[in-house]
This record gives structure tokens, sequence and C-alpha cells, in this order.
């Protein structure tokens, strides 16, 4: 169990020096999954596997696929085709596989010796953490809850001003000459011209 | 990306301690700080959607100035 903590740990470090000094940011996301993962298999031998749950839940699959959806919008531009290309260099990829491999098979060997608890540490059951969650950290709860909800919309208000910019644009333009405006936004409105469907 | 590592590593320090200790405040406090991510994570990669549709770029110094 030792052994598979400090294992883990160095993929973590290693993983996360990987992170901050790629130049692009499609590898450095890569690193940075293998970091969380290996973070949550640290997390496990220390006696907290409902947090390693989350962790691989929350942080590996929701924000880490945030993070592919924004930075696969970002990239694209004219060159992409030869960008992906590059991307695809084996010398890109050998490195995050390398080390996600290594934490598979501490996985298995972890679930291989399931029984026995995790020594070193004592372990905290996840129902103590919930006893505590919503006792005497209730409040937290609810601000945590406020603070998703400003989040949401504050997410919702940065991205929505520049669509409604360009619509009332191309309402203006299409009244002024009645003609689509090349938008296309206005066709699918309310106010589209008679014959077109 | 930075601030996902940061507040993942005082995240493992949290849980570290709560497990020294036997607590399970460690763990509560490594959910708020999931949280709190998630949330931070959301408005800036919307913010960094908005800077790029406005400059084309996602050069920090292109939106030094302010409008006023």
């Amino acid at each position: 169990m030792d052994a598979v903590f400090y294992l883990a740990a160095v993929i973590a470090i290693l993983a996360t020096v990987m992170v901050i000094t790629r130049l692009s940011a499609v590898h450095a996301l890569l690193y940075l999954i293998v970091s969380l993962l290996s973070v949550a298999v640290v997390f496990y031998t220390l006696g907290a596997p409902f947090i390693a749950a989350l962790e691989v839940i929350i942080y590996a699959g929701a924000i880490m696929v945030l993070f592919v959806f924004v930075v696969m919008m970002l990239n694209l531009g004219k060159n992409t085709i030869a960008m992906e290309h590059s991307w695809l260099n084996p010398t890109m990829w050998i490195g995050p596989c390398i080390l996600a491999v290594i934490l598979i098979a501490e996985v298995t060997y972890l679930l291989s010796q399931a029984g026995s608890a995790p020594q070193g540490a004592a372990s905290v059951e996840p129902k103590q953490v919930g006893m505590a969650l919503f006792g005497p950290y209730l409040i937290g709860v609810e601000l945590a809850s406020m603070l998703l909800l400003g989040a949401i919309v504050g997410a919702y208000h940065l991205a929505r001003p520049k669509l409604e910019r360009l619509e009332t644009r191309y309402v203006i333009d299409s009244d002024g000459t009645r003609t689509a405006a090349g938008g296309n936004l206005i066709r699918s409105g309310t106010r589209r011209p008679s014959g077109e469907a | 990306m930075s601030i996902e590592v940061m507040l993942n590593a005082s995240g493992l320090a949290f849980v570290v301690a709560g497990s020294r200790w036997a607590q399970p405040d460690g763990q509560v406090m490594f959910i708020f700080i999931l949280a709190t991510a998630a949330a931070e994570v959301s408005v800036g990669l919307a913010l960094l959607l908005q800077l790029y549709h406005q400059y084309k770029s996602l050069d920090a110094d292109a939106a030094s100035l302010m409008r006023g």
C-alpha cells in the first residue's frame, strides 16, 4: 500500500510539472487528466474512497470535459488539419499513456487486494462525511449552492450578449432592405418574409 | 488550468490533514473546494470565449484597455 501511494504521488508530481511546462493547451490537458486520476489514487490509499470517487467523477469527468470542449472550440482555424496531424505525433501522447498505464496497474492491484483496509492513515467513512456535511456544515452547503447558482447565471450572462447584438443588427438590416441579411438569424424568427419557408 | 492544479493541491492538503486526525472535516472542505472549482471554471471559460470572440486571440495583453 505504501509503494502504491508513493508511486501515485510521483506520477502526480511528474504529470503536474508536465502540465505547467507544455506549450500546447491540449497536451497540458492530457497531463492534467492523468494528474487528477493519480491524485484520486492517492486519496484512495489515504483512506478516503468517497473523495477519490468524487475526484474522478467531477474533476476528471465534468470539469475536464468543459476544458476540452473550450480548448477544441477555440482552436478552430484554417490550419487546423495541420495542427491535428502534428498532435497525432506519437511523441505527444506517449507520455500521458505511459503514466496512465502505470495508474491502471496500480488500480488493478488495489482492486485485487480489496477487503484489506488501507493502513497508515485512519480511514474516514462516507457516512461520517455526510453526517458532518449536513450537520455542522449545513450553512456551507447552502453557500456552495448559492455560489453555483451565481456561477450559472454569470456564465450565461457572459456568453449571451454577443448573440443578442448580432440578432438585433440582422433585424435592422433586413427591415431596411427586405432581404435576408446573410446571417440567417432572422429567417427563423417571427418576422420572416411571407414566401419563405 | 493552473488554478485547477492549485485548488487540487489545497484539497489534497485538507484531505491528508483530515485523515491524519481521523476527522471528516477535511473531506467536507474538499467538497467545498470542488464546488468552488466548478463555479470558477464555468465563469472563467465563458470569459475566455468572450475574449476570443472580441479579439480573435487568447493573449491577455490584448484586453489590457478598459472602456471609458
